[in-house]
């Protein structure tokens, strides 16, 4: 009955990911906003570029793949932060409970969010506002979900470096704004300064943005496309596997 | 109701036969540049309450921190129910509960409960287990008309009872309660105290339990008395005032802590003298005090 944890249990993972769930069924209010705001962007965006619908599909087709990474970044930071303030971090590690289960399962949780999330602000984008995109929108959905991911990871990543919510939320313009401006949404990515350039070829929202721009201009799956996952995934996984050194069991 | 008569007992039957549930061994704790823990020495005889007393700040808490293997930077030696503490083995066996309550605000009194104990006994087959665990907790601290409360709109002594009914999931052999009736009222103490001395008696636990009010001393089997991380006392709450010839443990330790300022204030200048010369400095009033050197009761 009592034995040591293994690294990794599939039914400890799983009670993470479902109690991070009942905890966000709590406060509807946070769920609302993380299901509607990015609707409500994308709407907004369709009407800006009211008179320039190419930009729209271009511009809203790479943002639906910028809003869930966004929005998992801030909610995976802040909910990792109260859980080591809260002392339940600590307490869960004196559990027979594996760092990756606490990671998978946060993860999941998120993850299986981004999906409603991403679903919606996808389905409203293609089907009432007109996006055109050559791919197909399952595709566009699947990325969604990947960044969503990337963002839970470099969100899980973070919440080690702030002691405060406000640093917390000070990382946000930190770690993704800079991201933000250098992934080829403002400008195509060769026309930047070299160094920028260079710099905007490590930084893995650049591959999130550039995937979005091969499926909106491509009707089949392209290499370029797959390549772009592949390194949005790979990404993830480092950053998953990062966070994971950051959890320490002894803590001065 | 505190005074179970068994004290003298205890202390001669507890070393000899079981290993200690906890033995220390020059142990030595640093937190940045400062020695929060110096060289204690000291067993946790095993089914029993051993108070853990002494003012706030006194290293207290790091020592339980030690203990359940949260705490980094542990110098000599920690062995906990036979193995080092921290040891992963050891994680099933061991109830820790913090001072500040640690549990989610956002969870109801069960759902906090369902979680932790998945942790402990994850899987559909021990979906039984987990429902009577989770049962049996909330019944232990008498929670169980707030059980679908959220945790974060209880008052501050039930939510602290939430948290010591997590470390009652799964039946631990080693409770590590860092002041678990601080702020509590005083029916609620003694509620909580008979459960201490239940779960000993009945569950055969160990508990190691911390206080800075001295009365509730008088209710653990064996104290041991902090002052500014080195333990200053260690024994019966009986034989301690026995020693000191006063009438109640908070005398005690005030004698205690008397005794060894002016022992450091007649030896200030030597041992400081002592500790240039890098050589271990004398302190007898300091070393933990063996029930075997006492009186026999």
């Amino acid at each position: 009955m009592t034995t040591a944890a293994p690294p990794f249990s599939g039914a400890r993972t799983l009670a993470t990911a479902a109690r991070v769930l009942r905890q966000l069924r709590h406060d509807p209010r946070t769920i609302a906003l993380m299901l509607v705001v990015p609707c409500v962007m994308i709407a907004l965006l369709r009407y800006v570029f009211d008179a320039r619908p190419r930009t729209f599909d271009s511009v809203g087709a790479s943002l639906l793949g910028v809003f869930p990474m966004i929005t998992m970044f801030l909610v995976t930071s802040i909910a990792t932060l109260r859980e080591r303030t809260s002392g339940t971090l600590e307490r869960l590690l004196a559990m027979p409970l594996g760092k990756a289960d606490l990671l998978g399962g946060y993860a999941l949780a998120f993850g299986a969010l981004a999906i409603v999330q991403s679903a919606l602000a996808t389905a409203l984008s293609v089907w009432l506002l007109d996006l055109d995109i050559s791919g197909s929108p399952w595709l566009l959905l699947l990325v969604a979900v990947l960044d969503a991911l990337l963002g839970t990871a470099l969100g899980l990543l973070v919440s080690a470096f702030a002691s405060s919510e406000f640093q917390a939320v000070q990382f946000m313009p930190a770690i993704l704004m800079p991201q933000l401006l250098l992934c080829g949404l403002f400008t195509p990515r060769d026309t930047m300064q070299p160094a920028l350039r260079t710099l905007s070829d490590i930084l893995p929202m650049s591959y999130a943005v550039d995937s979005m721009t091969e499926l909106q201009t491509h009707p089949a799956l392209t290499t370029v496309f797959l390549r772009d996952i592949t390194i949005v995934t790979a990404c993830t996984l480092g950053i998953l596997a990062l966070s994971t050194t950051t959890l320490r069991r002894r803590t001065p | 109701m505190m005074n179970y008569g068994r004290a003298p007992a205890g202390t001669a039957s507890a070393a000899p036969t079981a290993p200690a549930a906890v033995r220390a061994r020059a142990l030595t704790v640093v937190r940045g540049h400062r020695t929060v823990l110096d060289d204690l020495t000291f067993d946790v005889p095993h089914g029993r309450i051993t108070g853990l007393l002494g003012p706030s700040g006194c290293g207290k808490s790091t020592l339980m921190r030690a203990v359940v293997g949260t705490q980094a930077k542990v110098g000599g030696t920690l062995d906990v129910l036979g193995r080092p503490a921290g040891h992963a083995r050891l994680r099933p066996r061991i109830g820790y509960v913090t001072q500040a309550p640690s549990v989610y605000g956002d969870l109801t009194v069960r759902q906090n409960l369902d979680y932790f104990a998945a942790v402990l006994h994850p899987g559909r087959a021990a979906r039984a287990t987990r429902r009577e665990q989770v049962r049996r907790a909330i019944e232990d601290v008498a929670l169980t008309r707030h059980a679908d409360a959220l945790a974060g709109n209880l008052s501050g002594g039930q939510r602290s009872r939430v948290s010591l009914a997590v470390a009652l999931l799964g039946t631990p052999e080693l409770l590590v309660l860092d002041e678990p009736t601080v702020g509590l009222d005083p029916v609620l103490r003694r509620d909580l105290w008979q459960l201490f001395h239940r779960l000993a008696a009945e569950r055969g636990a160990t508990l190691l339990v911390s206080s800075h009010v001295m009365d509730e001393a008088e209710r653990c089997d064996r104290l041991l008395l902090m002052r500014e991380g080195r333990i200053l006392a260690e024994d019966t709450p009986d034989a301690l005032r026995t020693r000191t010839r006063t009438a109640t443990v908070e005398k005690a330790f005030l004698h205690l802590v008397d005794e060894a300022a002016a022992a450091e204030r007649a030896g200030t200048r030597t041992a400081a003298e002592e500790r240039a010369a890098t050589d271990a400095p004398a302190r007898p009033e300091e070393r933990p005090v063996r029930p075997s050197e006492e009186h026999p009761a």
